[in-house]
């Protein structure tokens, strides 16, 4: 039996133990139905055990940001690219969690398209509040939302697990949080109805669905409504992005993640005047977007997170 | 210490000098200030507006300028302005406001962020209409 049947009989569904992963991108493979990390990539245990469906999430490249937090956001998302392609297995897909580009501009998701389009993977996409600064919001969904509903929202299949894709960055109100929306919401109550409660569910979307720092805005504030529809599922992941920074929290069925920025970090919650960029030495930043160790405790629902440097 | 009768009277007449100098600017530059289109100014900083609330005269001309390095953009709470295009660091975005009454706004890429203008009528002696 895997290691995760030996943890105990009531919770291993809950629990994904040892999960490890970073800036750099996020590989992930389905096993006896529940997503376990298989760490970062271009970690040597990334290329270990890979049996089953094995995807990479990428997020936060913000290409076109050039401030003192990190001068060149598309040269370490070069780096990524390279990381994910020195992979002894290759995902069979890639999942983006938004912010692509830092402005909306066509040159930074040309940028983008270019270096991510090197890992000649299929990548499948969820926009962030910054892919849609164009004044009429329409790159992004020119880009990346053809075949999706809405604002760009969707579902597909693959190896028996369901993933569903969500935008929850436009149409924001003043004052509150990331926010999904009635007509989305409406339509993942649809989309999941009828599905086997033993199908795994991955729900990705840019920020994070659970409330992690409303003084933030690190939130969204109808995303309780929406996994409300889930709770029925025996695996449910949910990955996002947004913070730049990893963070897990395990509640009932429900895994949730967030990852790292491939462009530059941003602060722990409260630890800073405000969420910006955070400037950190020269020689740290890659670290900084280098390796996160995530362990869960069993039958703990707090968060457990250490952070182990690439380097030093 | 001493001071010769000469230095003593040319220090006070420095000193002297430096107060009236400061009263007629005191005096002096509102006038200018109203021949000018008034103006206010709010500062983004961390991710907060400032100050907040603004309160201007009716036809102040209010500026946004954004100090992070991240992009804000500015929209009226209502639909009472045209929200801003989305302002990179060091960009601004302007709006007149004509009519009296309280604004509230927020950034529309961190909607957390909100802010008021009120706006008062410019009646008053300093009225230039």
């Amino acid at each position: 039996m895997s290691d995760s049947d030996r943890e105990d009989g009531v919770s291993r569904r809950k629990v994904l133990e040892c999960m490890t992963w970073a800036g750099t991108g996020v590989l992930w493979t389905i096993a006896g139905g529940v997503p376990h990390s298989l760490g970062i990539v271009g970690e040597a245990q990334a290329a270990e055990e890979t049996k089953g469906l094995t995807f990479l999430q990428l997020s936060d490249s913000h290409v076109g940001f050039d401030k003192p937090a990190n001068p060149n956001a598309l040269g370490t998302l070069e780096e990524a690219v390279a990381k994910v392609n020195a992979l002894a297995k290759k995902p069979a897909f890639a999942i983006h969690t938004g912010d692509i580009s830092h402005l909306s501009l066509e040159s930074q998701f040309d940028d983008a398209d270019r270096v991510i389009s090197q890992t000649r993977l299929d990548v499948h996409y969820v926009p962030g509040e910054h892919d849609f600064l164009d004044p009429d919001m329409k790159f992004y969904r020119e880009r990346y939302g053809r075949g999706t509903k809405g604002s760009g929202w969707y579902s597909f299949d693959a190896n028996g697990v369901h993933f569903i894709g969500l935008n929850n960055v436009v149409d924001l109100k003043a004052g509150g949080l990331g926010n999904l929306g009635a007509d989305q919401i409406e339509w993942l109550e649809d989309d999941v109805k009828g599905r086997s409660a033993s199908t795994p569910i991955v729900v990705f979307g840019h920020i994070p669905l659970w409330t992690v720092y409303p003084e933030w805005g690190w939130g969204t504030s109808d995303g309780a409504q929406a996994l409300s529809y889930l709770k029925r599922f025996g695996s449910v992941t949910v990955l996002n992005g947004h913070i730049h920074q990893v963070m897990q929290k395990v509640e009932g069925n429900i895994t949730f993640h967030t990852a790292r920025s491939t462009a530059f970090p941003q602060p722990a919650p409260g630890t800073a005047p405000s969420p910006g960029p955070m400037k950190v030495p020269d020689e740290q930043l890659r670290t900084m977007l280098g390796i996160t160790n995530v362990t869960f405790k069993q039958n703990e629902q707090r968060l457990a997170i250490i952070d182990s440097p690439l380097k030093g | 210490m001493t001071l010769s009768s000469t230095a003593r009277s040319a220090l006070v007449a420095a000193v002297l000098g430096a107060a009236t100098a400061t009263m007629l600017a005191a005096v002096v530059l509102p006038v200018r200030a109203q021949n000018a289109a008034p103006a206010g100014a709010v500062s983004i900083d961390n991710f907060t507006f400032n100050p907040t609330p603004l309160t201007v005269k009716a036809g102040t001309t209010v500026t946004w300028t954004n100090k992070d390095d991240i992009p804000h953009g500015i929209a009226s709470s209502t639909n009472a302005f045209p929200k801003s295009r989305a302002l990179d660091t060091d960009q601004s975005f302007s709006f007149t406001f004509t009519t009296p009454g309280t604004y509230q706004y927020f950034c529309y890429v961190h909607p957390h962020m909100v802010g008021t203008i009120v706006v008062e009528a410019s009646t008053g002696s300093n009225a230039t209409q």
